[in-house]
């Protein structure tokens, strides 16, 4: 079903619908995080991926335009391209352990000392909050500090928008 | 391959499989089509398909959501699935959407100064700057260049 959506995503030229599908792509892999047991994870996609990246590009949308040119290239060497990257990554995977165990080296050293250790230490019954917050905060301070910058970035690129607009020069919308 | 293909290695693989076609898509969207804003979501699928890839990697059969029951009696026969993953993508999701945001406004302000946003038209728009920039500079050097 996350196939047929993405693949839908390719053929429409109306962006109103890309738009729409991608929050339905969101909201589909929300559902699959569930699926594998990240529910934390899951309600983050389902609120920003579906929610909020939705109504960016909306708003994008309503400022610029809103359908899509036929593409005049050949789309042969991109495809190539593309299936040749996926066979390399397929090629990778050879490697990797089943689906599911519980002894795969990614399920061993830190993780598994986190579920021992994050009741003593933190006690908050989530494990996923305690290492977000406290064995990893620094990391989490780093995100603050990414999702600072680009809100700077994007006031600075679109801020004067408005009153550019009305002193009657820059866009035309 | 010393495993070969038997059927435990191919139903084992094919989340990891399915995650890769995916990623592909979105890597497609990016790369062949033209709009600037159709390439924002193929980029949302690609990521979205790696984050699927590293939660699937932290799944345990048998396994819970890492989450104690709220009176800390733990019971140690209970599989957990791996936290780490769960982590790392929800610091990814946030992330994503700051480029998100960030790559949309871009789009915003390349519509402003030349009133499109598919890349072919851009490029043309561009070439015929750098043509007449080029001529003033050769006008300027006397004629020649």
């Amino acid at each position: 079903m996350l196939i047929a959506t993405a693949l839908s995503v390719v053929q429409t030229k109306r962006l109103f619908a890309v738009v729409m599908l991608s929050g339905v792509f969101s909201l589909l892999s929300a559902l699959l995080f569930v699926m594998l047991d990240a529910v934390d994870v899951a309600f983050t996609e389902a609120a920003v991926g579906a929610g909020i990246s939705t109504v960016l590009m909306l708003g994008t949308l309503a400022l610029t335009s809103r359908t899509e040119r036929t593409p005049t290239r050949s789309s042969l060497i991109p495809l190539l391209v593309v299936v040749v990257t996926g066979a390399v990554l397929v090629y990778g995977t050879m490697d990797m352990p089943n689906f599911g165990l519980a002894d795969t080296p990614a399920n061993n050293h830190i993780a598994a000392e986190f579920l021992k250790q994050s009741p003593h230490e933190i006690g908050i019954p989530n494990v996923v909050t305690a290492i977000l917050a406290s064995y990893r905060g620094y990391d989490t301070l780093g995100e603050v500090v990414v999702v600072f910058t680009a809100g700077i970035g994007v006031l600075l690129l679109i801020g004067q928008l408005g009153r550019r607009r009305r002193k009657g020069k820059g866009g035309k919308v | 391959m010393a495993s070969g293909f038997t059927w435990d290695f191919i139903v084992g693989h094919l989340n990891y499989w399915m995650f890769i076609v995916l990623m592909m898509t979105g890597f497609y969207i990016v790369v062949a089509r033209g709009n600037l804003v159709k390439k924002i979501a193929g980029l949302n699928i690609f990521q979205t398909s790696v984050f699927m890839l590293y939660i699937s990697i932290g799944k345990v059969t048998g396994g819970t959501a890492p989450i104690f029951p709220a009176d800390m009696n733990i019971d140690p026969e209970t599989v957990y699935s791996n936290p780490v993953p769960h982590v790392l993508i929800l610091t990814a999701i946030v992330v994503g959407v700051a480029t998100t945001a960030l790559g949309l406004a871009l789009i915003v302000r390349i519509r402003e100064e030349y009133d499109t946003i598919e890349e072919d038209v851009i490029l043309e728009a561009e070439r015929k700057i750098a043509a007449k920039e080029n001529r003033a500079y050769g006008d300027a050097m006397g004629g020649r260049a």
